[in-house]
């Protein structure tokens, strides 16, 4: 039996599908049998960050409809054979499937993969409620912005509020050298206000758009900081320990000490 | 341009996006409604004018937060001005 995990995060565009591309290619790296679940009917993406956009035949909205089995819907990743994706449907709302279906489906999906990583639409609405149905874990997503935090802070509410208690929290985008500056909220600042447990941390990237324009995720990419940053929290994600990475160009030495003091 | 922060006063704009955020998840979190605190002031008016004379005008009530850092559970501050005891409170 499988693990079920939601990426979600309320507010929109703070890379939940960009994390759940690479989550799962990074676990499926590891060994694990992975199935990436888009559960963001009629606004679909989840396809076009792992290149698959062209193999698309059946979908979410088809299986829970019956018009076609669960297999025949799921598609095989090009560079790996244990991670697949359940697209969902373009042409189709969010009313076209039922929490209660969501749950059933993952249930069946837990049988056959060790993970199933389901991302979740922006918005606390029908979407948000099928994507976590089936949930055993949530990830909550944020960037260090006051409203991305005001929005996770609202999902955690609504993930307790369902007993999805197992949550943990990722810091998307982080500029090292502004939160360096105070110029941008750091990693104790975003804890100490969300009181969540933190997962990972991953650094802002510009190869990230690269990645997304090929359809590559950027756990894929070696030299990507990103993608190293999400190898991480696939590994934690299986019980690893793994250090959050250190500040980037963290000065140090006896000039850094002198600069501090000055700084308080 | 680090010099000029080391004089100047205002504070860095991390430090104020954390107290606005924390101020704003108070309220979030308790989900009260601004009608809530008119209902409740109005109630305590009630109640308290039976025992005490009050400055209603002075009267002042609001959500704020308690107990350790990391564990912020929202507390409700009221401060009631008395301006005398009524003779069947003694």
């Amino acid at each position: 039996m499988g693990t079920s995990i939601v990426v979600t995060s309320g507010k929109g565009g703070v890379g939940k599908t960009t994390t759940t591309a690479n989550i799962g290619t990074a676990l499926a790296m590891l060994g694990k049998k992975v199935v990436v679940v888009d559960a963001d009917t009629g606004l679909r993406n989840l396809d076009l960050h792992l290149g698959l956009e062209n193999r698309i035949v059946y979908n979410l909205v088809d299986v829970v409809e019956g018009t076609c089995k669960l297999k025949q819907a799921l598609i095989k990743d090009k560079r790996l054979d244990n991670l697949f994706l359940l697209p969902t449907a373009q042409t189709k709302d969010k009313t076209a499937v039922t929490p209660e279906q969501m749950q059933e489906l993952v249930e069946n999906l837990k049988n056959e993969f060790d993970y199933v990583i389901i991302d979740c639409p922006a918005g606390i609405e029908h979407g948000f409620e099928n994507a976590v149905a089936g949930a055993d874990r949530a990830i909550v997503v944020t960037t260090p912005e006051v409203s991305a935090v005001r929005d996770a802070d609202r999902i955690i509410g609504k993930l307790e509020a369902k007993g999805l208690e197992d949550h943990q929290l990722i810091i998307n985008r982080i500029k090292f050298e502004m939160t360096k500056k105070g110029e941008m909220l750091n990693i104790d600042d975003m804890t100490d206000i969300l009181a969540i447990k933190l997962l990972g941390i991953v650094p802002d990237d510009e190869k990230i758009v690269i990645s997304t324009n090929r359809g590559e995720p950027a756990v894929t990419d070696p030299a990507s900081k990103a993608g190293q940053a999400y190898k991480n929290i696939a590994r934690r994600l299986l019980g690893e320990e793994v250090p959050f990475m250190e500040l980037e160009n963290e000065e140090s030495g006896f000039f850094s000490i002198f600069k501090k003091l000055f700084r308080r | 341009m680090d010099l000029f922060k080391l004089f100047s006063k205002e504070p860095p704009s991390k430090d104020v996006a954390k107290e606005r955020l924390k101020l704003i998840l108070i309220h979030d979190r308790a989900n009260v409604s601004p009608t809530f605190l008119e209902m409740l002031k109005s109630d305590i008016i009630r109640v308290i004018s039976d025992y005490a004379e009050i400055d209603e005008r002075g009267l002042e009530i609001k959500l704020t937060k308690a107990g350790e850092e990391g564990m912020v559970t929202p507390a409700l501050i009221a401060n009631i001005p008395i301006r005398k005891m009524k003779d069947s409170a003694k």
